[in-house]
C-alpha cells in the first residue's frame, strides 16, 4: 500500500488540531512530479486540464490487470464475480463521496462530458418545443454543445446567464431568466477559466422554485473541496476521474433515483437490458439501463483508488492548502508587471487566468514551457467567455493538491523571462 | 536566454508581429479567405487582389494571433506582391519545408524564389516547436484557400 501524503499520526508539537498536510509528502505519491522538462524540473500547473495520478491509483489498476481481471456482471466464475463486487464497490464509494443517499444513483460515464450528454439525450430528448434550458456564459464546451444539439433535435430554446466583470455569477440576471417554460437549468459549480465557484445552492433554490431541475457540471469542483449533493439538493450531478487523479475514461453521473427511474436509456447493447426478444426489449434499472457494453472496469477500480487518496488527505485539508496557494499566486502574479487576471470573483477555485500585457498566451506558453513550467494556453474550450472578455486567449495556472508556492515562483520567474524576450 | 527561443522570437519576428504590415483591407480585393486554428482561437483572414494576368496584385491580412502567426502573415504578404498563382503556392511549399523540415536547404528552392524564402527563413525556428509550426503556416493555409476560392480553412 502507497504511503499517503500525510504526517505521522501523532501530531506535531504545536499543532494538536488535525493532521498537518505536508506537500513534500504528498509529491512523493505523484511519480511523474519528479519528470524534467527541457532539463527542468517539471512545474506542472494544469491539473484543471487533468491531473496527475498517485502511485496507489497506478497499482491499483496494475494490480486488476496482473492478477483478478474479466469482465462484469457476466460470469459465473470467481474471477468476474471478484471483480464485479470491486467494480460495484466503487459504485458505493462514489455515491458516499457525494452524499448521494443511495449506489442507484450513480452512472458510470466515460467522462462528465458524456455524463451531460446522457442527460440531454435521455431527459432533454422529452422536452417540447418551446421549453427552455438555461446555461450560463462561462459554460465548458461540454455544457454548451450537447444542448444546442438538443435545440436542434426538439426546438427548444436556450438562454445563457451572462457573467460578471469579476467572473461572478449574475444570480439576479438568471432569476429573471428562469420561467415557466424553464425545464432545466445546466450550470458549472465551478469555471476552469475563471475559477468562480457558483452560488449553486442558490442557483438549484431558485430552479426548483420555477419547476426546473439542475444538472451541475462539477468537473472542476469535485476537485477542489468537499460536494454534498443533497445539500446542494442538484437533480444531476456531473464530474470525470481523470481531474480528481484518477484515470482518463471513467467519469460519473449522478442523477436523484426518481428521475432516472422515468429516464429512457441513452446507448443500447449489453449490460444495460432486463430482456431481449425482437418482439421487444426491456431496460435495465438504473444505473445500469444507463451503462451499455463492457464499462470502463479497472477505470473504475482507478477511480476508487483515487477517492481513497483524496479522502485518506481529507478534502478540507486540500482545500486549506489550494486556498494558500491561490492567494500566493494571485499575489505573486500580479507583481509581474503588465499582467492582469481574467476572473476576480471572491469565491475561487485554485484556477488564474492571466494576459500579459501585448504578449499572446500562446507564446507564453512556449517560452514558460522551456523554464518546465506546464501551463495550458489557449480558450480552454470556452469560446463564448473569451469572446466575453474581448480576448483570444488567456494562459492559465490550475493547481492542484501536490503544488507549491516555490513553483508559482518559477512561474513568475519564467514569466519575466517572456518579457524579457519580447522586450 | 536559451538559443531555441533566441532562434524562435528573432528581433525581425518581434517586430513583424508588433507593427504588422499589410494590416489592412484592401477595397480592391477579390480574393479572401478565413484562416483558423483552433487550437489556441487564432485567425487572420487574407485578401487577395489578383489582376487579370492572374498575378497577386496586391496582399494584405486582418487578424489577431500570436506572434508568429502574425509575423508570418506580415512578412506573407510582403513576399507574395507581384507574384502568380503558380508561385504563391510553390513558395508556400517550400516555406513549409523550411518551417518543418531540420536541414532543409534553401538551394533546393528555385533560384526565382531564392530571395523571398531568404526573408522567410527567420520563421525556420519553428521546427523547434512543433505545436507552432500551424501559427507559422496559418496565414499560408489561408492564402492558399483564397487562391482556391474557398472562404475558410482551419489547420486541424
Amino acid at each position: 500500500m502507497t504511503k499517503l501524503g500525510l504526517a505521522s499520526t501523532a501530531p506535531l508539537s504545536g499543532d494538536n488540531s488535525t493532521l498537518a498536510f505536508d506537500v513534500e509528502r504528498v509529491r512523493k505519491d505523484f511519480p511523474v512530479l519528479a519528470e524534467h522538462v527541457h532539463g527542468k524540473p517539471l512545474v506542472y500547473l494544469d491539473s484543471g486540464a487533468s491531473a496527475q495520478k498517485p502511485t496507489s491509483v497506478l497499482e491499483a489498476m496494475d494490480e486488476v490487470y496482473r492478477t483478478s481481471y474479466a469482465n462484469v456482471h457476466r460470469g459465473a466464475y470467481y474471477f468476474s464475480q471478484h471483480l464485479t463486487e470491486r467494480y460495484e464497490g466503487v459504485r458505493t464509494k462514489v455515491a458516499s463521496f457525494l452524499n448521494a443517499a443511495s449506489d442507484q444513483e450513480i452512472v458510470f460515464t466515460r467522462n462528465a462530458t458524456e455524463a451531460i450528454n446522457l442527460v440531454a439525450h435521455s431527459f432533454g430528448n422529452r422536452l417540447q418545443p418551446g421549453d427552455e434550458v438555461i446555461i450560463s456564459e462561462m459554460e465548458h464546451h461540454a455544457n454548451i454543445v450537447p444542448w444546442q444539439l438538443l435545440r436542434d433535435r426538439t426546438g427548444i430554446n436556450l438562454k445563457v446567464v451572462p457573467v460578471a466583470d469579476d467572473g461572478s455569477f449574475r444570480l439576479a440576471a438568471y432569476e429573471a431568466l428562469l420561467g415557466p417554460r424553464t425545464r432545466l437549468v445546466a450550470i458549472t459549480h465551478t469555471s476552469n477559466v475563471l475559477g468562480t465557484v457558483t452560488p449553486m445552492k442558490e442557483i438549484v433554490r431558485l430552479a426548483h422554485k420555477a419547476g426546473a431541475r439542475v444538472l451541475v457540471d462539477g468537473a472542476q469542483a469535485v476537485v477542489h473541496g468537499k460536494v454534498d449533493v443533497r445539500d446542494l439538493d442538484a437533480d444531476f450531478y456531473a464530474f470525470t476521474g481523470h481531474k480528481l487523479y484518477g484515470p482518463t475514461a471513467i467519469g460519473v453521473l449522478y442523477g436523484k433515483a426518481e428521475l432516472l427511474k422515468d429516464m429512457p436509456p441513452f446507448l443500447g447493447g449489453g449490460d444495460m437490458i432486463r430482456m431481449v426478444s425482437f418482439a421487444g426489449t426491456t431496460y435495465a434499472d438504473p444505473p445500469h439501463r444507463f451503462e451499455a457494453g463492457t464499462p470502463p472496469i479497472v477505470e473504475a477500480i482507478g477511480l476508487g483508488a483515487a477517492i481513497d487518496y483524496v479522502n485518506a488527505i481529507g478534502q478540507d485539508a486540500i482545500a486549506a492548502h489550494e486556498a494558500g496557494l491561490l492567494a500566493y499566486a494571485t499575489d505573486r502574479l500580479l507583481q509581474v508587471e503588465g499582467l492582469s487576471i481574467v476572473g476576480t470573483a471572491k469565491e475561487k477555485a485554485s484556477i488564474v487566468s492571466f494576459m500579459l500585457d501585448g504578449i499572446h498566451p500562446h507564446d507564453v506558453g512556449t517560452i514558460v514551457d522551456r523554464e518546465g513550467v506546464a501551463i495550458r494556453v489557449g480558450h480552454h474550450c470556452a469560446q463564448p467567455l473569451m469572446e466575453r472578455f474581448g480576448v483570444p486567449a488567456t494562459a492559465r495556472a490550475s493547481m492542484g493538491l501536490y503544488n507549491t508556492r516555490a513553483e508559482i515562483d518559477v512561474l513568475a520567474e519564467a514569466l519575466e523571462k517572456v518579457k524579457e524576450i519580447f522586450g | 536566454m536559451q538559443d531555441v527561443l533566441r532562434d524562435l522570437y528573432q528581433e525581425v519576428i518581434l517586430d513583424h508581429g508588433r507593427h504588422p504590415r499589410n494590416h489592412r483591407h484592401p477595397p480592391a480585393a477579390n480574393r479572401a479567405a478565413r484562416g483558423y486554428n483552433p487550437l489556441c482561437g487564432d485567425q487572420v483572414t487574407v485578401y487577395l487582389e489578383c489582376d487579370a494576368a492572374g498575378r497577386i496584385a496586391d496582399a494584405a491580412f486582418e487578424g489577431k494571433g500570436c506572434a508568429i502567426s502574425i509575423a508570418s502573415a506580415s512578412m506573407m504578404t510582403e513576399v507574395l506582391r507581384g507574384r502568380s498563382e503558380a508561385e504563391a503556392r510553390r513558395l508556400f511549399e517550400i516555406f513549409h519545408r523550411l518551417c518543418t523540415e531540420d536541414g532543409f536547404d534553401l538551394e533546393q528552392a528555385e533560384i526565382a524564389d531564392q530571395e523571398a524564402l531568404e526573408r522567410l527563413q527567420v520563421l525556420a525556428g519553428v521546427r523547434a516547436f512543433p505545436v507552432r509550426v500551424k501559427c507559422a503556416t496559418l496565414a499560408w493555409h489561408a492564402m492558399t484557400s483564397a487562391l482556391d476560392g474557398e472562404t475558410q480553412t482551419t489547420t486541424e
